[in-house]
């Protein structure tokens, strides 16, 4: 059973470089051991963390997307919570969650396109056109401030 | 059959209440409208602490659905996300 998973650990701010890429390195390796593959590395790098834990107010944050089954992500998160040098981590499951996003997207743009051709209007939207696109207003906005500017 | 019920039940109610409000002060309360709803967010992420903030404000306790007006879908996976984002240090349980 292959799914789809989450994992970001925060390591100890005290970490080397050379330390969080070992770390990674070895979240790799059980990954490569069990069975199953790295979609994606993400290092968000040093950040602040929201409330110290221990005595530290940073933390470095690394976020991998993981395809694999339960069982390796188990043994990722013991590896991990016995790893010192990790001091938060987090295993979520986003396959099932990926899945309702796109038919929510796709059916919105159904509905979209249905009610546009309703409207007698072409069924995607073009450039220019609606409140959000291009801003359009934003440059009103901008004419009238030099306008005034110019009065004055 | 429908026209039994309005008069009884939540109508009058509402017209009861609205007297009430009408004598004290003569106030339009704005319809709170969920945020997620109609900016299109589907996605609400834990890992995107700046969506999730505005929903967490000063002692860092959710914001009721009352006050916020996010709809039921939304705050639920609103909760998980703020909860998933505490557990990472992106957002604080409590604030001092």
């Amino acid at each position: 059973m292959t799914r789809k998973y989450e994992l970001v650990y925060v390591a100890s701010p005290i970490a080397t470089e050379a330390e969080v890429t070992d770390l990674h390195a070895q979240v790799a390796a059980i990954v490569e051991r069990i069975g199953g593959e790295i979609e994606k590395t993400e290092p968000w790098g040093r950040r602040r963390l929201a409330y110290a834990i221990g005595s530290h107010k940073e933390g470095i944050y690394v976020v991998e997307t993981i395809i694999g089954s339960g069982e390796l992500m188990k043994e990722i998160d013991r590896r991990l919570k016995v790893t010192e040098l990790v001091i938060r981590h987090l295993v979520v499951r986003v396959d099932e969650q990926q899945d309702v996003l796109e038919r929510s997207r796709a059916r919105r743009a159904v509905t979209s396109r249905r009610r546009r051709v309703a409207r007698g209007l072409p069924p995607d939207r073009e450039p220019g056109e609606g409140q959000r696109s291009d801003g359009d207003g934003d440059d009103d906005r901008d004419d009238r401030f030099d306008m005034s500017r110019g009065g004055r | 059959m429908t026209p039994r019920k309005a008069p009884g039940g939540r109508g009058a109610r509402k017209d009861a209440k609205d007297k009430k409000d009408g004598q004290r002060r003569p106030m339009f309360r704005r319809r709170k409208v969920c945020k997620f709803c109609v900016d299109k967010i589907d996605d609400i992420n834990y890992k995107d602490a700046k969506l999730l903030l505005p929903f967490v404000p000063e002692r860092s306790k959710i914001l009721p659905r009352r006050i916020s007006g996010t709809c039921a879908q939304h705050q639920r996976k609103l909760r998980t996300a703020i909860m998933r984002a505490r557990q990472l240090a992106l957002i604080p349980y409590t604030s001092d």
